[in-house]
C-alpha cells in the first residue's frame, strides 16, 4: 500500500514537471534523429539494378523501398552500376544469386544489402517450402554472394551502432531522471521525512523502481518504435526482443541512477556522474571496436552493462538473432540491476538503520 | 519502565566525527505533557529529536518510546514529526501531499478524508488545499507540515521549531491547539524552540547548551531556582554556571 502511495505521488510530481517529461520522452528522439540525419544524409530509395528476377521477387523489392530497375543480362556489373548510376546490381542465376553493391556510402549500401537479402532469402524459402516442406531454413548468405564496387564488407557505419545508440538513449536519460529524481527527495529533506514515517527502505526503493519504471518502460517504447518506423533503423529481429532488452537496461540505469544519487548532494554533483559513469561506456559499447583495444582495457568492458546491452541490441537488430541468442547478455544485465538494487537498500542505511 | 513515561531517555551519547553533540542525556517524558527542548541553535535540540524519532541511533545510551527501544519501524504510527525545515512536495498540492503522507500510515479510507479534513482545518489551509505547495508562503509551508505531522492521530508529537516563520496570530492559534491536544486528547508534546515566551507554555523544560541539559524543571520551578522573574536569565544564569 505504501509502496503504491509512493508510486503514485512520483507520478504526479514527473506529469507536473513537463520540462522533465519532455527530456525523456521528447530529447531522446530528437539526438536520435539528428544523429540519424548526420550519419545517414541520405534518405533517397536506393537504385538496385536486377537481372533474371521473377516478377514476384520485383513486386517485394518494390515494397522494400528499393527503386527497382530490370535489365537483361550485362557484361560488366560494376560499369553497368557506375554508368547507371545504380546503389546496387541484383543477379539471380537459379537458387544462387549475387549482389553488387556501389557502397560509396556504406549505409545505403548496408540497408540494401539487408532488404535484398531479407527479401530475397524469404522469397526462396517461400519456393523451398512448396517444392520440400521439410526442408525449411537456408541460411541467406549461402544464397547470396555480395560484391562491392568499392571497399568490402567490413564498410558498415550508422546500421551497426544505431542499435547501440537506442539502448544508449535508453540508458542515459533513465539514469539521469530517476538519479535526481531521488536527489531530490533528499535535498528537500522529504527523504529524511518519510523515514520519520512507518515506510520500510525497501518499500522506497521499490516504489521509486516500479514509478520511474513505468516512465522508463513508455520511453523506451516511443523510442524504438521512432528508431525503427520514422528513422527506417534495420530490424532484422523482433520487436518484442528490442523493447524487452530496452526495459532490462532501462531497469538497469534505473537502479544505477538512485543508487549514485545516495553519493551525491546536488544535482551538478548528479551530473558530475556523467562524464564518470556513462561516457566510459559509449567507449565499450561497440561502437568503437573493443577487439582492437589493449588487453588490459578489454577487460574494462566486461564491467559495462552497455557493453551487454550493446552486444544484445546489436545482435537483434542488425544480426537477427533470436532470444536464446542473447539470452546470456539479458541475465548478465539482470544481474547488474539486482546488484544495484541491493547496494540501494544499504545505501539509504545512511538515512535509518531500519 | 513505568506507564505514564511516554518516553525515556538512558544516558544518551552521539557525536559526529569527533564533535560531540550530545553527552549523557537523561530525561523521562510523561504523558499528556508539553514537554520544551530550549536553547540556541547547534546545541543538539534536532539531534536528540532525530533519535526519538528513530532516525538516528545513540552511539551510547537508550531511548524508549511507548515502552519500545527506538528506532522502531511499528511505534512510528504513533510519532507525529515536524522537521525543522520544510519537507513537503512543492510540485504537488497541499491536498496532495497531507493525502501522500496518511498513506504511508495505517488509515482506512473514510478516517484518511477526515483526518486530512480535521489537519488542514486546523492551521487555516482548507481554502489552500487545492493549490500547489510552489506557491505557498513560507508560513503556509509551515502550517502544512505541522498538518502533516497530525495526519495520523498520533499519541505523540515532536516538533522541531514548529512556529519559525509563522506570524503572531498563527503562532499564537498553533499554541492554543496544541494545548487543547495536550488536555483534550492527553497527546504527549515536545517542541524544540529558542523563543523563551514560548517556552513559559510548556509543562516542563530542558535547557539544552554544547550537548547537555544545564537545567530541566517547570518553568516555575527553573524560575525559583534561581531565584530571577524571567526564563532568558534562567538560561544565561544556568549557563553560566556551567562554565
Amino acid at each position: 500500500m505504501r509502496t503504491v502511495a509512493l508510486i503514485k505521488r512520483i507520478l504526479l510530481q514527473i506529469l507536473r514537471d513537463k520540462r522533465t517529461l519532455a527530456l525523456l520522452f521528447v530529447a531522446p528522439l530528437l539526438v536520435l534523429t539528428l544523429m540519424n540525419l548526420v550519419f545517414n544524409g541520405n534518405t533517397v530509395d536506393p537504385v538496385l539494378g536486377v537481372a533474371n528476377g521473377n516478377q514476384q521477387l520485383l513486386e517485394k523489392l518494390k515494397g522494400a523501398d528499393i527503386e527497382v530497375k530490370e535489365y537483361n543480362k550485362v557484361s560488366n556489373v560494376n560499369e553497368t552500376i557506375l554508368d547507371k548510376n545504380l546503389d546496387g546490381f541484383l543477379q539471380v542465376d537459379g537458387n544462387k544469386a549475387t549482389i553488387t553493391l556501389l557502397n560509396n556510402d556504406p549505409s545505403i549500401a548496408k540497408s540494401l544489402e539487408m532488404k535484398v537479402k531479407q527479401t530475397y532469402s524469404k522469397e526462396i524459402q517461400l519456393k523451398l517450402m512448396g517444392a520440400n516442406a521439410i526442408r525449411s531454413e537456408l541460411p541467406s548468405q549461402d544464397l547470396m554472394k555480395t560484391n562491392y564496387v568499392y571497399g568490402s564488407s567490413d564498410t558498415e557505419l550508422f546500421d551497426t551502432f544505431s542499435p547501440i545508440l537506442v539502448g544508449f538513449f535508453v540508458f542515459f536519460f533513465v539514469f539521469l531522471i530517476s538519479g535526481i529524481g531521488l536527489l531530490n527527495e533528499r535535498t528537500t529533506g522529504t527523504l529524511e521525512r518519510l523515514l520519520a514515517t512507518p515506510i520500510k527502505r525497501g518499500e522506497i526503493v521499490t516504489g521509486y523502481l516500479v514509478g520511474y519504471g513505468i516512465l522508463a518502460v513508455i520511453q523506451t517504447i516511443i523510442i524504438v518504435l521512432f528508431a525503427i518506423n520514422v528513422l527506417d533503423m534495420v530490424l532484422v529481429g523482433s520487436i518484442w526482443n528490442v523493447i524487452l532488452i530496452n526495459i532490462i537496461v532501462a531497469l538497469v540505469a534505473l537502479s544505477l541512477g538512485i543508487l549514485l544519487s545516495s553519493f551525491a548532494s546536488s544535482e551538478f554533483q548528479m551530473i558530475q556522474f556523467i562524464p564518470i559513469i556513462v561516457v566510459p561506456q559509449i567507449f565499450f559499447s561497440g561502437i568503437f571496436s573493443i577487439e582492437g583495444m589493449a588487453e588490459w582495457l578489454q577487460v574494462f568492458a566486461n564491467f559495462m552493462p552497455l557493453y551487454y546491452a550493446a552486444d544484445a541490441l546489436k545482435g537483434v537488430m542488425y544480426e537477427g538473432l533470436n532470444l536464446t541468442d542473447i539470452s546470456s547478455n539479458l541475465y548478465i544485465l539482470l544481474a547488474f540491476s539486482a546488484v544495484f538494487i541491493v547496494l540501494n537498500l544499504f545505501a539509504l542505511k545512511k538515512y535509518r538503520k531500519l | 519502565m513505568s506507564e505514564t513515561n511516554t518516553i525515556q531517555i538512558q544516558e544518551v551519547t552521539k557525536s559526529f566525527g569527533k564533535k560531540v553533540v550530545l553527552k549523557d542525556i537523561n530525561f523521562d517524558i510523561k504523558e499528556g505533557c508539553i514537554y520544551g527542548f530550549i536553547g540556541p541553535s547547534g546545541a543538539g535540540k534536532t539531534t536528540l529529536v532525530k533519535m526519538i524519532v528513530g532516525m538516528d541511533i545513540p552511539d551510547k545510551g537508550f531511548i524508549y518510546l511507548l515502552g519500545k527501544k527506538m528506532p522502531n519501524l511499528n511505534i512510528l504510527q504513533q510519532i507525529g514529526y515536524m522537521a525543522q525545515s520544510d519537507a513537503l512536495y512543492m510540485a504537488l498540492t497541499g491536498k496532495e501531499n497531507l493525502m501522500f503522507f496518511a498513506s504511508l500510515f495505517k488509515l482506512d479510507k473514510t478516517e484518511k478524508q477526515k483526518r486530512i479534513a480535521y489537519a488542514a482545518d486546523l492551521v487555516n489551509l482548507t481554502a489552500d488545499l487545492n493549490k500547489r505547495v510552489s506557491a505557498y508562503s513560507g508560513g503556509m509551508k509551515r502550517r502544512l507540515s505541522l498538518a502533516i505531522a497530525l495526519i495520523q492521530n498520533p499519541k505523540v508529537l515532536i516538533l522541531d521549531e514548529p512556529t519559525v516563520g509563522i506570524d503572531p496570530e498563527l503562532r499564537l492559534s498553533i499554541w492554543t491547539e496544541l494545548l487543547r491536544l495536550k488536555n483534550e486528547e492527553e497527546k504527549t508534546i515536545i517542541v524544540t524552540t529558542h523563543v523563551m515566551d514560548e517556552a513559559e507554555k510548556c509543562d516542563y523544560i530542558a535547557m539544552v547548551r554544547d550537548g547537555s541539559f544545564i537545567a530541566t524543571g517547570t518553568p516555575r520551578q527553573l524560575k525559583d531556582q534561581y531565584e530571577v522573574n524571567s526564563l532568558e536569565e534562567v538560561f544565561l544564569d544556568a549557563g553560566r554556571k556551567v562554565q
